[in-house]
């Protein structure tokens, strides 16, 4: 693949703000078409390198091709071909739904009869076509959102960037919103979104997944369950209730280990060899074993297991 | 023109921004137009007549009459007219001999005695001119009188200083006033107009959009300064029309230069609103730096009331610096003098410099806005 086949590409890129280097060298290619999620936690560096895709800031050091053009020498090229919801959902709140639209239309070079047409289509799209003569100010925080996408897809540019879209929105609502992301990615809408629920990763082509600044993470999200975990992810019930979390860590085939409800996932790195510890400890123990079983892990299990692994590795002062 | 549209938009939805644009420049030309009074009329006057005949009363007519005094009191002591200044009732205490008529009769030098508040000392010095003006009025004709007794009326003229007043005939310090007033007005309104406009786009968000979005700086300032313009031009001449016909300034110039000037310097101070905004981090440190940043130099060194060639030098460096003072020089030129564009020529030269380093200025904070 060439250059041109991607959407996005993002090599070693750096932003640093004084002495604290909020993008720390991520490099990252989106192809095009693609929903490429851009998971982290709350300041982990989201949103400066969305910012940075975007051409709003620049980085400290590294490139960015977006749309088969340079950032820092194109700014007017690559902003042409995107589209950008930032994380606020910046709509004007005094002004009704069909303004909102007329006005970012207009900010994207959009006019006449091709506008009417994309409103009208919009405003399908995102279900509020009997609600275009209200002001923003009363929509719901749901339909804001959709209004927002609507907006940042009206020019129907190639690359879209999403910033938090689902964020502080109902769970209905966010689902009913992933439907409508799919839906533009069904049409060949490369969308590039970040999130900080890990459960969204579910409904992207690939993600990334970072931390303090870092990639810490590349892949599909069965990719990322199968081969980031270092190992196979388990659950154990017992008989009575037990849950000597300690004594099971320091078994050698058993990575991790965790109270779960009433129950206790473990990471182990082979299953057969992790039973028959276990059992041997159990018997010990006193306690019956009624279930020990592979579990799906969640991108959730993935991320906590790279990112407490990696602070480990720092706190034995090896380098990542 | 999107952006000026929305713009357009946003203002006509908020009524109560838009009766603030519309009543503000009512309020400061009320505000400042009157308050600002350079005149010294109707001083309070207390008199303390120690010897009360005919010539003293004569004396004290001249001062009754005479619009810049207004007796307030006829005193009987000196400590009264002591109490009098010190409680403010009057500003000039007149004390008058007991021997004023004696003297006057022997034709032995005289002297009034006044007093006068001085703790503000240019109304104490206007005050002790007018009122050394009564008494040498007074003075002339005693001795008029005693020639004319005597029979002397030799052709023997005293030499007389006359005066023609030109440009402000009545010699009514509003005239001189008002028309800086204008300047002052608009500069705050135009100002705070824009001054608000980033800041909020900020504060909501919003304004990451309009940088995302594939407008050039130039469009944006463009979108953002229309519609005010329109806006700020109707506040100029509500400004204008009240100083004509409200304040009865006489106008003597040509409306087209007066309407260009307004324009330039209109430019000027809307762009230098939205400098303001684009530096501010919200809405409130916004209007608080527009009003700083406007009004004290405007009122202070634009040369509205005080005159800038008085200033030490480096004040008057200083003071080329703010735009009020071409424009100013332009109104008082326009309305008092009635002058052209070659005098006035350099003041409309400095302006166009102004908004252009305003212009400049603005676009190089907007390149910068989000890092």
């Amino acid at each position: 693949m060439t250059e041109a086949d991607y959407a996005v590409v993002a090599e070693a890129l750096v932003k640093r703000f004084g002495e604290f280097a909020a993008v720390d060298r991520i490099s990252f290619p989106v192809r095009r078409g693609e929903i490429f999620g851009f998971l982290g936690p709350n300041g982990s560096g989201k949103s400066t390198t969305i910012r940075i895709l975007c051409g709003l800031l620049k980085p400290t050091s590294g490139r960015v091709v977006v749309a088969g053009h340079d950032v820092s020498e194109h700014a007017e090229l690559v902003r042409q071909s995107i589209g950008y919801m930032s994380q606020k959902f910046s709509l004007y709140n005094d002004l009704t739904v069909r303004e909102n639209l007329r006005f970012y239309g207009g900010m994207y070079g959009v006019s006449g009869a091709q506008l009417r047409e994309a409103i009208a289509v919009t405003l399908e799209m995102a279900g509020l076509t009997d609600m275009e003569s209200t002001p923003v100010a009363t929509l719901s925080g749901g339909w804001k959102q959709h209004l927002a996408l609507g907006s940042a897809m009206l020019h129907r540019p190639p690359i879209v960037f999403l910033d938090e879209p689902t964020s502080g929105v109902d769970p209905v609502a966010r689902r009913q919103f992933w439907q409508v992301i799919q839906r533009m990615g069904a049409a060949g809408t490369t969308i590039f979104v970040t999130t900080h629920y890990m459960d969204e990763a579910e409904y992207c082509n690939r993600v990334v997944l970072i931390n303090h600044g870092k990639l810490v993470a590349l892949g599909t999200p069965a990719e990322l369950k199968r081969e980031k975990l270092g190992g196979e992810l388990m659950e154990l019930v017992c008989e009575p209730s037990w849950s000597a979390i300690e004594a099971l860590k320091a078994l050698p085939a058993v990575v991790d280990a965790f109270v779960f409800g009433n129950a206790i996932h473990l990471l182990v790195t082979d299953s057969t060899i992790a039973r028959a510890e276990i059992q041997r400890l159990l018997q010990n123990a006193g306690v019956a074993m009624v279930r020990f079983e592979p579990i799906r892990p969640s991108m959730e299990d993935v991320f906590v297991q790279l990112t407490v692994r990696r602070n480990a590795a720092h706190a034995e002062g090896a380098a990542p | 023109m999107a952006l000026a549209r929305k713009e357009a938009i946003q203002i006509w939805r908020d009524p109560r921004a838009l009766l603030i644009i519309l009543t503000m420049p009512i309020l400061l030309m009320a505000l400042l137009g009157y308050g600002v009074n350079l005149d010294q009329n109707h001083t309070p006057l207390c008199v303390f007549d120690r010897e009360g005949n005919q010539q003293s009363q004569n004396l004290l007519k001249l001062f009754a009459s005479n619009q810049y005094f207004e007796t307030r009191q006829n005193l009987t002591s000196y400590e009264d007219l002591i109490d009098s200044l010190d409680a403010g009732r009057c500003t000039l205490g007149i004390v008058i001999s007991n021997r004023f008529s004696k003297g006057l009769h022997e034709g032995r030098e005289l002297g009034v005695q006044g007093v006068v508040d001085a703790s503000n000392d240019n109304t104490a010095n206007l005050i002790t001119g007018y009122a050394r003006q009564v008494i040498e009025g007074y003075s002339d004709s005693v001795q008029a009188d005693y020639l004319r007794l005597h029979g002397i009326t030799s052709g023997l003229e005293p030499v007389s200083f006359e005066v023609r007043t030109w440009f402000n005939d009545d010699l009514d310090s509003r005239n001189y006033v008002v028309p800086g007033v204008v300047a002052i007005v608009m500069a705050v309104i135009g100002t705070f107009l824009t001054s608000l406009t980033i800041a909020r786009e900020r504060e909501r968000g919003t304004m990451e959009q309009l940088l995302a979005a594939p407008v050039s700086p130039l469009e944006l300032i463009c979108g953002k300064i229309v519609p005010f313009f329109v806006i700020g031009m109707i506040d100029a001449l509500i400004c204008i029309g009240l100083t004509i016909w409200w304040f009865g300034i006489p106008f003597r110039g040509d409306f087209a230069l007066l309407l260009f000037a307004t324009a330039l310097f209109l430019m000027t101070v809307l762009l230098m609103g939205l400098l303001i905004s684009t530096i501010a981090h919200n809405q409130f440190a916004a209007s608080q730096f527009a009003v700083l940043l406007t009004f004290l130099p405007s009122y202070l060194l634009s040369g509205f009331v005080f005159p800038v060639d008085q200033m030490p030098r480096w004040l008057q460096i200083v003071s080329h610096t703010v735009p009020a003072l071409y424009y100013v020089t332009a109104l008082k030129g326009i309305f008092l003098k009635g002058v052209g564009l070659s005098v006035i020529g350099g003041q409309l030269a400095a302006l166009t410099l102004c908004s252009l380093a305003f212009f400049f200025l603005t676009l190089y904070s907007f390149r910068r806005t989000l890092d």
